[in-house]
């Protein structure tokens, strides 16, 4: 198969091979589980049960209420201790909602797991992507997107391929590898599901050159007759390979449009962790409950993959893995090139979290001072988006947020090259990552001053409104009152001049009925 | 010389008929300057700026009565953005930022008296006489109106808590080679001194 290649990119050494030297562990279950309700990319999810509730496993603990979201179960029975703000794994080091589980060891599935669908072939896209909504599936690769919402493309898009990512090209990271080693039919079996979900009519599966062993384990599992519907292809070790857009311009030689999806090249991309849980979650009615974590770094002592339920803590995983070497003073999740530095171990693991990363200070180098931009173009060279990440940073600093935007950010992966071989040590991902939360951070500012000034002057069409109602409330009660009165002077006018008539007659009578009292008068 | 005078005085005509129907038929309602820069205001209608709301803030920068840099919920963005829109020289702020709050009620202290839901310019606060009155967070955009006309002194401001959803990451420090150097501080004197 021709391959391409993308702009860019970086030779890094790979660090692999400490953690894969160790077969998967599949841990226990620990005392007490945390798990976050916002595991994804999304609207977070609204708790079902309160403390103390029994769950058995697989039970739905938190619901989705939004369509970019996704399902949280508990990964095993137990009693829920409470619902606490505690430490997640995210960059600011901040507490979010997790449900604390008591477990109680039984690892008992009740009656929580869902039918198994061992005829999905028999069963339309609709409900098996229903299915994977469920079982609460997000991508595994990272960015924990919640997987219906990929797999239910726009309509008019059709889907000719599916790309399975097993590219897993940051240093030290070898969860895919050892996954794809140890079910490498599962894997298969997943994109098989996939593809009918989709309607793809081939597969490509892309693993890096530096991981032979899931390659051949792939291969060997892969059966004769489908050598044209799943194509296994290796891929060359460039970092970042394992990024969707540069996995699918290495593959097809096309590139996904900024600010368009896969899907706009008739491309979907899975992770094969994301695979392995979707036909757990059709073959046997297993939600997404566990992971595999790579858990390595010249700070532990015996670096390996630990399979995981969601919500353990890393310093259980720390200790399935031989502990600390002394002297661990940075812990880092995810892989060196994007993870990010973690306050302590009491951080749970969630569906993204693909390695828990410990360094002593005598392993990094710390960076030099950070110098003046020297416009080397060194930074424009590696960038695998093919950006100008220099004048990136121009903007960025200048807080030029329109010109950053006119420069392509949105399009910036953040995968770290420019800062790695930038020689004046620029932080600048961290300026990027400024820029774009600044940027969605001013559009939120604006959304809600424009509800205020909607809700503002919908208050002062309500005051003139009940002014002017006031003011003819009391035009109206003033001419009911002036009428009242003319009413009351046409009645006494009437009653005046009843009088008068009356006094008049009665004298008119006098008249008649006594002239002698006139005569005598005269007389 | 005859033709000329007539001939421009001609063309003087025709364009005055023109501007003339032009102004009355192309009229616009309302001040779109003063359009533009309410909507780059926060809307907080806080009166800060000594301006009874946002809008009328907004007239005044429109006739050129009032600086650019009288809005402290708006902060530094506003001031920029407010310069680009009308070629000013961009200043620093009059007054400092607060930080970011929302009006709490207690509610045991609240004795219904409907003072705060007259003065909220958002209506964000929900009750009835004699009935416990309590804010909408969402809608509240921590004015601060609402404090002074409580009698019975029962509204607080509570700082907005940062969680992960509003929390962004900051610009990094600049080099300490680009730092602007401090004023005041002569270095080449020192220098000279010294040698």
């Amino acid at each position: 198969m021709q391959l391409h290649r993308f702009h860019g990119g970086l030779k890094l050494p790979d660090h692999k091979a400490e953690s894969t030297a160790q077969p998967l562990l599949t841990m226990g279950v620990p005392k007490y589980l945390y798990v976050p309700l916002s595991q994804h990319i999304g609207a977070p999810t609204e708790p079902l049960v309160q403390p103390g509730d029994h769950v058995f496993k697989g039970q739905r603990i938190s619901q989705a209420k939004d369509y970019i979201c996704a399902h949280v179960h508990a990964p095993t029975s137990g009693r829920i201790k409470d619902i606490i703000d505690h430490p997640i794994p995210h960059p600011s080091c901040l507490s979010a909602p997790c449900i604390v589980i008591e477990c109680d060891a039984h690892d008992q599935w009740g009656d929580s797991r869902m039918p198994a669908w061992p005829d999905w072939r028999e069963r339309d896209a609709r409900s098996l992507r229903e299915r994977v909504r469920a079982a609460g599936i997000v991508g595994m690769g990272g960015a924990a997107f919640p997987t219906a919402a990929k797999l239910n493309p726009r309509a008019g898009k059709r889907i000719h391929t599916l790309v399975v990512n097993g590219a897993e090209c940051e240093p030290y990271i070898s969860c895919d590898d050892i996954l794809m080693r140890s079910y490498p039919e599962a894997i298969l079996e997943g994109a098989r599901i996939v593809a009918h979900i989709l309607g793809a009519e081939r597969v490509l599966f892309a693993v890096e050159d530096n991981k032979p062993e899931a390659l051949r384990a792939l291969t060997e599992a892969r059966r004769a007759e489908e050598a044209d519907f799943i194509r296994l292809v290796s891929i060359p070790s460039i970092y970042p390979a394992g990024g969707e857009r540069q996995l699918i311009q290495v593959l097809t030689g096309r590139e996904v449009p900024s600010a368009g999806l896969p899907a706009d090249l008739g491309i979907v991309c899975q992770n094969t962790g994301t695979l392995k849980a979707i036909r757990d979650a059709v073959l046997h009615g297993q939600p997404l409950i566990s992971r595999i974590v790579t858990v390595t770094g010249p700070g532990i002592r015996e670096p390996r993959n630990v399979e995981a339920l969601i919500g353990t803590t890393f310093a259980d995983l720390v200790a399935a893995a031989g502990g600390y070497a002394p002297g661990v003073d940075r812990l880092v999740m995810g892989g060196p090139m994007m993870g990010f530095a973690i306050s302590d171990d009491t951080v749970p693991v969630i569906k993204g979290t693909n390695c828990l990363l410990a360094t002593r200070p005598q392993d990094t180098t710390a960076p030099g001072p950070v110098m003046p931009c020297i416009r080397c173009g060194e930074c424009t060279r590696v960038c695998p988006a093919n950006l100008l990440p220099q004048q990136l940073y121009w903007f960025a600093k200048g807080k030029d947020f329109d010109s950053v935007q006119d420069y392509g950010l949105f399009d910036c992966i953040e995968c770290g090259c420019c800062a790695h071989v930038c020689p004046s040590n620029i932080p600048l991902v961290q300026y990027y990552r400024f820029a774009k939360q600044e940027i969605w951070g001013r559009e939120k500012e604006r959304q809600k001053a424009d509800l205020a000034r909607e809700r503002f002057e919908f208050r002062q069409l309500r005051q003139e409104r009940e002014e002017r109602e006031k003011t003819e409330r009391l035009a109206r009660k003033k001419a009911a009152l002036a009428k009242k009165d003319t009413d009351q002077d046409t009645k006494t006018a009437i009653d005046g001049a009843i009088e008068r008539a009356r006094a008049k007659k009665s004298a008119q009578s006098n008249e008649e009925a006594s002239p002698t009292d006139r005569e005598r008068a005269d007389g | 010389m005859l033709h000329a005078i007539l001939a421009i005085a001609g063309l003087a005509l025709a364009f005055g008929l023109i501007l003339g129907y032009s102004a009355q038929r192309f009229r616009v309602e309302g001040d779109p300057i003063a359009d533009q820069i309410d909507s780059l205001l926060p809307q907080t209608q806080c009166g800060q700026c000594s301006y009874p709301g946002c809008r009328p803030y907004a007239e005044a920068i429109a006739a050129g009565e009032a600086d650019i840099n009288r809005c402290p919920p708006g902060g530094e963005p506003t001031v920029l953005a407010l310069a680009d829109l009308l070629g000013r020289d961009p200043k620093p702020l009059e007054a400092e930022t607060r930080e970011k709050a929302v009006a709490v009620i207690d509610e045991q202290t609240c004795i219904g008296c409907t003072l705060c839901i007259q003065a909220c310019p958002v209506d964000a606060i929900v009750g009835a006489a004699k009935q416990m009155h309590t804010v909408i967070e969402e809608e509240c955009t921590g004015c601060e109106l609402c404090l002074e006309p409580c009698p019975v002194d029962c509204i607080f401001m509570v700082p907005l808590q940062q969680d992960i959803a509003d929390w962004r990451w900051s610009q990094p420090e600049p080099s300490p080679i680009e730092r602007p150097r401090r004023a005041g501080v002569d270095v080449t004197g020192k220098r000279q001194e010294s040698a």
